[in-house]
């Protein structure tokens, strides 16, 4: 099974999100955001980091780039997509999900062992977690505020659309929590924190975050 | 006004020129005229004044320096020496690891968020320029005290700042201090530290060689940043309707640093440079002087082709614009295309500029005509070396003949109110309000980083090697004796590296100071050096390279001299490392080590304004053998965990075991205040299981390493003696200090 | 030269910790004359001569789909000397 991981100018996380993909036991494919080609992958991540610097505003020029193109047709069609923090807010500036990414509410840099609960284990990147499973993985961005009106809000919660939610404390005045969403269809996921600097004790608070790989690797294979 | 050439200086030699304005001394400038057999022109007066400065030329520092070359330790490990832009030692498997620690003190000051930014962004270009992947960075900080507005002013703008660059670079911050002391208000310092690392084959080098090869700037567009001095000469040699406006702070983009990074890696893989020197301090003057120095020795550069941002500046301002995120590589003429195709992928702006030429001249023109052609080495190398007087201060006789004179607890009450008094002060509580605003995940391979004692990375995933960092520095003791004070910074680094079963490997200094027309300061700097390199002769660690940042004062006050010493150190397996503390119940508390009454320079007297006394003696070779221990320990896995004692004593390493995990201890100690608030050097508390308590004593025995149990963990509180501190209470004390002085 | 400016701020009920922060700094500094503060950002456009009603309405496109976030920002566009 092959999981795309593409690369803009500024992402940073890009090796560590391959890195958990290989060890899931799927095939991590590195994509640069200058080529449309999606190498036929069967899922793709949209890893963190400050692609162009956070010029502007967070993904908004990302969004523009030509891998973005076929994402959103393959997303269109079906394809697995997950944006972890910077790819959550790309995601967000492509309207492939709703709302927007701002800045955390007390204006500082946060990085966190952050506790979430997932909340819809549905979606094709949350299966192999049990509902309202609790995981503690890491939290580390400037702009993690989800924000949306109160009719998108109302929506996300009445379709089940709010994948994670925080625990405790609101770390950055995300509305309701929230922590990750889905689309309507649920192929695409936008998650805040971040997974893959969880897959081993060694270098992560825990192993937990490997769960959202191993449920893709489960999705496709069925 | 026209063009100042070589041609005019010729025909002009009795122009006036503003030398002193731009610092240089009337033997400076004569100096000058006697290398170039004529008076400079603007453009050279420039790249002279500025690559002669203290900061660029080390003239009050180099002699004393040489010791670390002279006194410099036989070591296999050493790839890169002194002289590079970033030392190189070799840690097996083939990887080579380049670290080095530079100060950004002043800028910091004016604009806190920037300079301190930019300082993230030097030090990493120093790395990167030796041909490796940064792959962490460190932190030291020194404010004035803690409540002064001031300090609520500078440490949020230099905290956002350190992160806000850092993050965006990729690059996981494992460690670092926070230090405040009256001393550095005015005046903080702000010292960085990165590590990277590389197949040994992948090491450059800083050095122009093989004629008609290319010289090719890459990165960021230069602009005027950072020429504040300099502008003295665009309006001498330009009309007064051009913009005099000259931003003196340096700017930073980690975006273009970010692709910098990549863009040189993709060129460094593919073997594209002959040399490469990233542009710092002194910008294009430094780079080309430096680059041709260190090679054939001729170079010429058609300063005209440098990419501007700005394109009013005067060829006196591109060389010295201290725009940040640029490099300068020398490449074969063949490998240019493919440079230049990487880049573009990146995005990287790209010009060649010059090319190496036989000869021994650097040679720039502006628009075909010549304004610069001087001998390289006179600019890069052979500045002025200052011999400054210096005097032991009368300071030094009187405080260290008057006894500190301290109140030390007794009673369970007094010892509690000492205990959480240390845990609550700025210098000895928690660090998460500074901390959580750097990243410490990114690029997956952080093992340990703050609160531990050391900074640790994984090198290989595989193997599972990697390397530790640690910075010390106590500047109280430096005051109090700076030769002793050198040592001990020395000797509490590597020991810091050791507690995690690292074994120290090489050494780098960041050394600030005050103003060296001083003749006392120069004195503490004399000896501090030479104590550093008696002590890294005496441990074998050699010194890879450093930083020396003078003029660290307000007035004629200077601060404290505060010598901060970096050690790397190698583990074969990230794996086995040893935490600074336990998790589990029922484990056995020893302290390795003399405890003596060592409270001058103490935090415990700091906090009750005394700073008289005499410092510690080091004592090296006792320090060698508890590193031996240390690390014969880890090797036959006896430590559950091993923390080192510095500021704050026990009492402040008790503090830091039990809320680590919240995991109590129960401890009992005779001569209670002292044997918890002393400072002696050479001391760590371990826990082991009970059953391996044999094996301690016995290594003990080996290495002459005086070992007593103090107690055990479990529980909820931290009872010593008599006196039950409970854990909630202690951490209240301890966590809440940060936040309510800065919000 | 002229310029289109594009003026971008937040749409009033999204949190603005910026502007807020701004705002409690005021009073400490010893100006008690604002309300409230709201941070927003400014984009000066540089055109050759005097700026076209395409040029503005381009610029207004660009405004919607480039500088501002609908999702959380409204925006204004004027023509400056």
């Amino acid at each position: 099974m092959r999981v795309g991981v593409i690369t803009f100018p500024g992402t940073l996380d890009d090796r560590d999100a391959a890195r958990a993909v290989n060890r899931s036991g799927a095939q991590a494919v590195l994509l640069w955001h200058g080529d449309t080609d999606l190498k036929k992958v069967d899922a793709v991540i949209l890893p963190g980091g400050f692609s162009y610097g956070d010029y502007l505003r967070a993904g908004a020029i990302s969004r523009f780039s030509p891998v973005m193109n076929s994402v959103i047709e393959a997303a269109g069609e079906g394809m697995p997509v997950l944006g972890i923090c910077n790819g959550f807010q790309v995601l967000c500036e492509s309207h492939l999900l709703p709302g927007a990414l701002t800045r955390n509410s007390d204006l500082h840099f946060l990085c966190r062992d952050q506790e979430i609960e997932i909340t819809n284990n549905m979606t094709p990147w949350t299966t192999t977690f049990s509902l309202k499973e609790r995981i503690v993985i890491p939290l580390k961005n400037g702009e993690g505020s989800f924000q949306c009106d109160d009719k998108t809000l109302a929506q996300l919660e009445d379709e089940g659309r709010v994948v994670a939610r925080y625990v405790g404390e609101n770390p950055n005045g995300s509305r309701n929590l929230i922590a990750g969403i889905s689309n309507e269809r649920g192929n695409v996921v936008g998650l805040m924190p971040h997974p893959e600097h969880a897959i081993d004790p060694l270098t992560g608070p825990t192993a937990q975050g490997l769960g959202f790989f191993t449920s893709i690797l489960n999705s496709m294979v069925k | 006004m026209s063009l100042d050439t070589v041609a005019a200086a010729q025909s002009s030699p009795d122009t006036k020129q503003p030398f002193a304005e731009l610092g240089l001394k009337p033997d400076e400038y004569a100096r000058i005229k006697e290398i170039l057999g004529r008076r400079p022109t603007s453009s050279e007066l420039a790249m002279y004044s500025v690559m002669w400065s203290e900061h660029c030329s080390y003239k009050s520092s180099k002699v004393h320096l040489k010791q670390f070359s002279e006194k410099a330790p036989k070591s296999a490990a050493l790839l890169v020496g002194i002289g590079e832009n970033a030392g190189v030692v070799d840690v097996g498997q083939g990887y080579a690891v380049t670290f080095k620690i530079e100060s950004h003190n002043h800028p910091s000051f004016i604009e806190p968020y920037q300079g301190a930014a930019t300082g993230i962004g030097g030090i990493v270009r120093d790395i990167l320029t030796m041909g490796a992947r940064p792959i962490a960075v460190m932190d030291p900080l020194r404010f004035g005290p803690a409540d002064a507005p001031d300090t609520r002013r500078v440490l949020p703008g230099i905290v956002a700042g350190i992160g806000g660059y850092g993050n965006c670079l990729g690059l996981p911050n494992i460690g670092g201090e926070v230090v405040f002391d009256q001393t550095y208000a005015g005046n903080p310092l702000v010292n960085a530290l990165c590590v990277g690392v590389m197949k040994h084959s992948d090491i450059k080098l800083a050095k122009a060689a093989g004629a008609g090869n290319l010289v090719v700037l890459f990165g960021a567009k230069t602009g005027g940043d950072g020429i504040g001095g300099v502008s003295v000469l665009a309006s001498e040699t330009f009309d007064s309707s051009r913009s005099t406006k000259r931003p003196s702070v340096q700017v930073g983009d980690p975006f273009v640093e970010k692709l910098l990074i990549e863009c040189s890696l993709e060129i460094f893989a593919e073997d594209l440079v002959v040399g490469i020197q990233d542009l710092g301090g002194a910008g294009l003057s430094c780079a080309t002087s430096e680059l041709a120095s260190g090679g054939s020795g001729g170079m010429k550069v058609a300063l005209d082709k440098v990419p501007l941002r700005d394109p009013s500046l005067s060829p006196e301002e591109i060389l010295m614009s201290e725009s940040q995120e640029r490099m300068c590589a020398i490449v074969e003429p063949h490998k240019l295309p493919r440079f230049l195709e990487i880049c573009k992928k990146w995005d990287v702006t790209v010009t060649a500029i010059g090319e190496v030429t036989d000869g021994n001249r650097l040679e720039i023109t502006w628009n075909g005509e010549l304004i610069v052609n001087v001998p390289p080495r006179t600019v890069a190398h052979e500045g002025p070396v200052y011999n400054r007087p210096m005097a032991q201060p009368a300071y030094i006789d009187k405080v260290n003949s008057q006894k500190v004179k301290l109140s030390i607890p007794h009673t369970a009450t007094e010892i509690k109110e000492a205990v959480l008094k240390l845990a609550a002060a700025p210098n000895l509580a928690d660090k998460s309000w500074v901390t959580s605003q750097y990243d410490k995940y990114v690029q997956g391979n952080t093992i340990q980083s703050h609160p531990e004692d050391s900074g640790m990375v994984r090198i290989d995933e595989t193997t599972h090697l990697g390397v530790a960092i640690s910075t010390d520095a106590n500047a109280n003791w430096s005051y109090l004796n700076p030769y002793q004070g050198a040592k001990l910074a020395l000797a509490e680094a590597a020991r810091n590296i050791a507690t995690a079963g690292a074994r120290p490997l090489a050494v780098t200094n960041c050394l600030n100071f005050g103003s060296p027309e001083d003749p006392g300061v120069m004195w503490q700097f004399a000896e501090t050096v030479r104590g550093l390199a008696d002590g890294c002769l005496a441990m074998g660690l050699p010194v890879t390279g450093g930083n020396v940042s003078f003029y660290n004062q307000t007035g004629t006050v200077a601060i404290l001299p505060t010598p901060v010493i970096g050690v790397l150190g190698v583990i074969q397996d990230v794996r086995t490392r040893t935490p600074m503390s336990f998790d589990t119940a029922g484990l056995d508390l020893f302290l390795l080590g003399q405890t003596y009454e060592d409270l001058s320079g103490s935090e415990w007297a700091f906090l009750h304004g005394e700073r008289t006394g005499q410092a510690p003696t080091a004592d090296l070779a006792r320090e060698m053998r508890l590193i031996e221990l240390l690390l014969a320990g880890h090797a036959a896995k006896i430590f559950h965990a091993a923390h080192d004692l510095s500021q704050g004593g026990l009492s402040a390493g008790l503090t830091e075991m039990v809320l680590r995990y919240s995991v109590g201890a129960i401890i009992a100690l005779e001569n209670v205040g002292v044997a918890l608030l002393s400072e002696s050097p050479g001391r760590v508390v371990v826990a082991i299981d009970p059953k391996k308590v044999s094996d301690l004593r016995e290594l003990a025995t080996t290495h002459s390493i005086k070992v007593e149990k103090i107690g055990t963990t479990g529980g909820d509180s931290l009872t010593i003696n008599d006196c039950v501190i409970d854990l909630d209470e202690l951490r209240h004390a301890h966590t809440s200090t940060f936040p309510r002085l800065f919000g | 030269m002229a310029k289109i400016v594009v003026e971008v701020m937040l749409k009033p009920e999204i949190l603005d910790p910026q502007g807020n922060a701004v705002a409690s700094a005021l009073p400490r500094l010893g100006f008690s004359v604002a309300k409230s503060v709201r941070q927003g950002k400014r984009f000066e456009i540089e055109v050759e001569g005097e700026p076209t009603a395409s040029q503005i309405a381009q610029v207004e496109k660009a405004a919607e789909v480039l500088l501002s976030n609908p999702v959380i920002e409204t925006y204004v566009v004027r023509v400056e000397k």
